[in-house]
C-alpha cells in the first residue's frame, strides 16, 4: 500500500470517529451546551417559566371535566415515572402512542369531553404537569416484540435523507454534535426535557413542534401533529437516550 | 389565566438584603407583529409592576414591548420588620393580577 492510500485510510478513520450511534457514556442533554444563564433558569423552578404550565396543568388535573363529569386526580393518584416510559403500545389503536395522545384518549373515553388541540395550552400544561413528576428518573421507554416495528421505524426515519437539503437527522445528531450551525452548538437530539420551555418560541412546546421545526428546517415535507411517522421518531429517540434523566419543564434556548 | 409566582425567603435576619423573585404569566405581544394575512396583532403587554413592603413601595418598574414573554423580574431590599409583601402587575386589556408573601424577620 503507498503512503497516499495510507493517509487516506487514516483520513476517513478520523472522520467515521463520529459515524454511528452515540456510545452510551458520551451522550449529553442540550442542558450542557446551554450558557450558564439558560441554565440557571432552568435550575430554579422560582425562575422556570414551564413551572407556570405545571401549576396550570395541576388545576386541569383536578377539575371536573366533561359528561362523566370526572376529573384526572378522581382515578390517578401518583403520575410517578410514566413520561418516562412514553410512547407506549396502546392495545386499542395496535401501535404507541405519545403521552399528549394518552391524555386525549383519556379525556375523550373517560371524562366524555372533546379532545384537546394538540400544542394547545391546556394540552401542553398538563403533559407538563405530569412530566414533571418524572423529573429525575431514567428514560425508560418498553421495547419488545410489539413496539419493536415501530423502534425500527423511527430508526429508518432518523436515518433517511430528506428533504430539499438531502439531510437526515443522524447526519447532524449522531455525527456532528458538538458542533455549531449557523453559530449555534449542535446538539445531540436526546428528548429528556420535553414539554420544553424554549426562549426562541416565548412558550412551551411539545416534541412533535421540534421535531416538526427541524424537519420544516430541511425543508422536508413536515408530518402533522400525532402521525405515525412522528410517534416512531418520537419513540427512537426515547430509545436512543434510554437510561439518560428527565429535566422536564427544560428551558432551552 | 393569570398566574403569577413569587419566592421570598420566609424568614431574615434584621438588616439582611433579601433577594425576591417574580414570575408573571403573560404572552407580552409586542404590537408590532402580523398575522399570516397581514393583520396587526394588537400590542398586550405588562405595563406595571409594583412591590410594597408593609405598604410602602420598595420597587417599581415599567415595562415595554420586547421585554420576553412571562416576565422574570428578581430585585432585592432589606428586611425591617415582620409583615407582608405585596405584588402588583397591571397592563392592557384590564391586565391586573395582585399576589402576596409574607416574611418573619428576627
Amino acid at each position: 500500500m503507498s503512503l497516499r492510500l495510507l493517509l487516506l485510510a487514516a483520513c476517513f478513520a478520523g472522520a467515521s470517529a463520529r459515524a454511528g450511534e452515540i456510545p452510551p457514556d458520551q451522550r449529553r442533554s442540550g442542558y450542557e451546551t446551554m450558557s450558564r444563564e439558560t441554565r440557571a433558569i432552568q435550575d430554579d423552578d422560582a425562575t422556570n417559566p414551564g413551572m407556570l404550565s405545571v401549576l396550570d396543568g395541576e388545576a386541569l388535573w383536578k377539575r371536573k371535566a366533561g359528561a362523566a363529569d370526572r376529573a384526572c386526580a378522581d382515578c390517578h393518584k401518583s403520575m410517578k415515572g410514566v413520561a418516562a416510559r412514553y410512547p407506549a403500545f396502546d392495545p386499542a389503536r395496535g401501535r404507541p402512542v405519545t403521552l399528549e395522545q394518552r391524555i386525549n384518549g383519556c379525556i375523550v373515553e373517560r371524562q366524555k369531553a372533546p379532545a384537546l388541540a394538540y400544542e394547545s395550552k391546556e394540552l401542553l400544561a398538563l403533559t407538563a404537569y405530569v412530566a414533571l413528576q418524572s423529573r429525575g428518573l431514567p428514560i425508560a421507554p418498553r421495547i419488545d416484540a410489539k413496539t419493536r416495528p415501530f423502534l425500527e421505524a423511527g430508526r429508518e426515519a432518523f436515518h433517511r435523507r430528506q428533504g430539499q437539503l438531502n439531510l437526515s437527522c443522524a447526519l447532524c445528531h449522531d455525527d456532528n454534535w458538538g458542533r455549531h450551525l449557523a453559530g449555534s452548538p449542535i446538539p445531540q437530539g436526546h428528548p429528556t426535557g420535553y414539554p420544553i420551555y424554549r426562549l426562541e418560541w416565548q412558550s412551551l412546546g411539545s416534541l412533535e413542534r421540534r421535531l416538526r421545526n427541524c424537519l420544516f428546517g430541511i425543508r422536508a415535507q413536515v408530518p402533522g401533529f400525532g402521525s405515525d411517522e412522528l410517534v416512531d421518531l418520537e419513540l427512537y429517540l426515547m430509545w436512543r437516550a434510554r437510561g439518560m434523566k428527565l429535566e422536564a419543564p427544560a428551558v432551552r434556548p | 389565566m393569570a398566574r403569577a409566582v413569587v419566592t421570598v425567603p420566609p424568614r431574615a435576619r434584621r438588616g439582611e438584603i433579601v433577594e425576591i423573585k417574580t414570575l408573571a404569566q403573560h404572552p407580552m405581544e409586542t404590537g408590532f407583529r402580523r398575522t399570516q394575512t397581514g393583520e396587526l396583532i394588537p400590542r398586550d403587554i405588562i405595563r406595571t409592576f409594583r412591590c410594597s413592603y408593609n405598604g410602602t413601595e420598595v420597587f417599581r418598574a415599567e415595562l415595554h414591548p420586547a421585554i420576553a414573554a412571562n416576565p422574570l423580574i428578581a430585585f432585592t431590599t432589606v428586611a425591617t420588620e415582620s409583615g407582608t409583601l405585596s405584588f402588583e402587575w397591571a397592563g392592557d386589556n384590564g391586565y391586573t393580577v395582585t399576589e402576596i408573601a409574607a416574611i418573619k424577620v428576627e
